[in-house]
């Protein structure tokens, strides 16, 4: 069976009239590098909550269907037991610092500690992943005297450390730096590839196709369509449905009408775009 | 109305020197943008002109207002901020309470408040929302009350900070005409932002900023242009002018017209 497993799944929010998640299916498979896409209240964000574990057992609402993680059910869990293989980066970065602690150091040893790893380790851990995430130099200052990016490092950081299974992120990079977020999108695919598997939530599509094993596009709380990045994100559909796709794709898209882009398929990379350019 | 800075300093309690000497001055119905690395200092920098932070030393002046002399209520007359972090900004219990509050309190007539606010919540599409709690919005949808109550104020200097950000394309586009229309009103228009097919897209000017100092500031072309200095500051060029380079075309091209107009000419 497929590492995550998510079956006709519905949700419905407290207090609201249409579920914000619709009969959804989907299986990742270990080690996949899943990119989400989809508009402003698609689903996106409660899709990771369910995944977390926060839908329903934080959020409560009306849930029906199952999430299956490792050959576990979410609602035969509780959210204790949930975190310990799945950890959940927030969309809004400033609300993930704990506030229970002085450096920033501190703030990532955070999870380990409460996990009882011994002291030794815990160090080493914590400075493995800083540096991975390329904050180091900001060890010893205050989680609160920071920047929005480098909060949003350290937050993604805190996650890191923890080593979970399934790594599931909404928005990771989306106070970063260009640069910065080519270097973390590279970061995660280095980490599936020693086994982890990660849902990554992110608008930036130039990088998720160079990174990304498989999109996965959202509307009104149902997959509207999956599959390579490649294609997806080239898509008709995507255009016909107000998706953002990158600048190769538009302006070859533009290109082709004028008869200036002469191959079938649409770039979506830096490289594609300029082969499809150059063979003219 | 214009912006002058001189010689800034500004050294956070921590120790931390921010900024480190900036000098810049930004004429009436500027649309610029700041660009640069993470913790280059590009909130701490727009925080200057509407008094949330006072320099250390040198001066910023907003029109004929050194800021050091001015409350931050006063010069919200002259400045309106939109924070990076939506939930430093936003209070009320409902989304029409948030958007009124700010041109009530400049004291506006309640036609022109009621005209201001019903012009703002139209260009970022709020009309249908105004009973909500912005906290049960989306934080991508409370960027947007955000948004919303600060160009309800009406001042003639208007900054984001990273306004897009986690927006979807039909957001970016809000953002995108509701910059156009105050370019129109003849507004000074002030976009911190790390995404750099936006910029080039809306802005005329931009400034980056590295460690505190500027390391780039002109027209867009020129400054998106420099692969090599941007780099420095953590900043790619935009995609098609990376394309562009790499097809070894002449000239930088910053937008979809100006490449496919290049390319057209190539071909023809
Ligand atoms: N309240 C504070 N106290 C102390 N230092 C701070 C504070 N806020 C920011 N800093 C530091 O000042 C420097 C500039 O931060 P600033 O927030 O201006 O960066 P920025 O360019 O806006 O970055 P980002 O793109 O990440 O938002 C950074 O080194 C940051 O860590
Ligand atoms: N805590 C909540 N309470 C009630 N409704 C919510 C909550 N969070 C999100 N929603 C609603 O669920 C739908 C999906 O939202 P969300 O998952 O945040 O989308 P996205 O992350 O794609 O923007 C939207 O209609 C949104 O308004
Ligand atoms: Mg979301
Ligand atoms: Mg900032």
């Amino acid at each position: 069976m497929a590492f995550v497993n998510i079956q006709n799944l519905t949700y419905k929010y407290p207090l609201t009239k249409t579920p914000a998640l619709q009969n959804m299916n989907l299986q990742i498979e270990k080690g996949e590098f899943i990119s989400i896409i989809g508009a402003n209240g698609s689903g996106k964000s409660t899709l990771c909550y369910a995944l977390a574990g926060f839908v329903p057992h934080f959020f409560k609402g009306e849930i029906s269907g199952e999430i299956e993680v490792d050959g576990a059910a979410s609602s035969k869990s509780t959210l204790d037991e949930w975190v310990v293989n799945v950890g959940l980066a927030f969309q809004n970065p400033f609300n993930q610092i704990s506030g229970a602690k002085y450096t920033v150091f501190e703030e990532i040893a955070f999870g380990l500690e409460n996990a009882g790893v011994p002291r030794e380790q815990m160090k080493s851990r914590v400075e493995e992943a800083m540096q991975l995430t390329g904050i180091s130099n900001l060890a010893d200052r205050s989680p609160y005297s920071l920047s929005g990016g480098q909060q949003q490092r350290v937050a993604l950081t805190s996650i890191l450390v923890m080593q979970p299974k399934l790594l599931v992120l909404d928005e990771p990079t989306s106070q970063m730096d260009p640069i910065g977020t080519r270097e973390v999108f590279s970061v995660i695919h280095n980490l599936t590839q020693s086994g982890m598997t990660v849902v990554m939530v992110e608008h930036k599509v130039e990088w998720i196709a160079h990174f990304a094993t498989r999109v996965i596009a959202l509307k009104d709380g149902a997959v509207l369509t999956e599959g390579k990045p490649s294609d997806v994100l080239t898509s008709d559909l995507l255009i016909e449905n107000g998706f953002g796709v990158s600048r190769y794709t538009s302006v070859a898209r533009e290109a082709k009408k004028q008869g200036l882009w002469k191959k079938d398929k649409l770039p979506v990379t830096l490289f594609e775009a300029a082969e499809g350019f150059n063979t003219k | 109305m214009k912006i002058e800075i001189k010689d800034l300093h500004f050294t956070y309690p921590t120790g931390l020197e921010a900024l480190q000497g900036i000098s810049l001055t930004i004429n009436s119905g500027e649309q610029v943008a700041i660009v640069g690395q993470n913790g280059a200092g590009k909130t701490t920098l727009v925080r200057h002109f509407n008094g949330l932070l006072k320099p250390t030393s040198g001066s910023v002046m907003i029109g004929d207002w050194d800021t050091a002399k001015y409350s931050v209520a006063k010069l919200a007359s002259r400045v309106g901020y939109v924070f990076q972090n939506p939930d430093e900004q936003l209070f009320s219990r409902d989304v029409l309470t948030e958007v009124e509050f700010g041109p009530k309190n400049l004291g506006y007539s309640k036609e022109k408040i009621d005209e201001l606010v019903k012009q703002a919540l139209a260009w970022t599409e709020l009309t249908d929302k105004t009973e909500t709690n912005p906290y049960d919005l989306s934080p991508t949808w409370r960027k947007m009350v955000a948004l919303a109550s600060i160009i309800a104020m009406d001042t003639p200097i208007v900054i984001f900070d990273e306004p897009t950000t986690g927006q979807d394309f039909a957001n970016v586009s809000r953002i995108a005409h509701v910059i156009a229309e105050l370019k129109k009103q003849g507004k000074t228009v002030i976009t911190i932002t790390h995404d750099i097919d936006f910029c080039a897209e809306n802005f005329e000017r931009v400034i980056a900023l590295s460690n505190g100092k500027i390391l780039l500031d002109g027209k867009a072309r020129e400054v998106l242009g420099q692969e090599e200095i941007l780099a420095q500051t953590y900043v790619d060029p935009p995609q098609l002018t990376r394309l562009g380079k790499l097809l070894n075309l002449k000239e930088t091209v910053i937008n979809q017209e100006e490449f496919l107009n290049v390319i057209a000419r190539n071909v023809g």
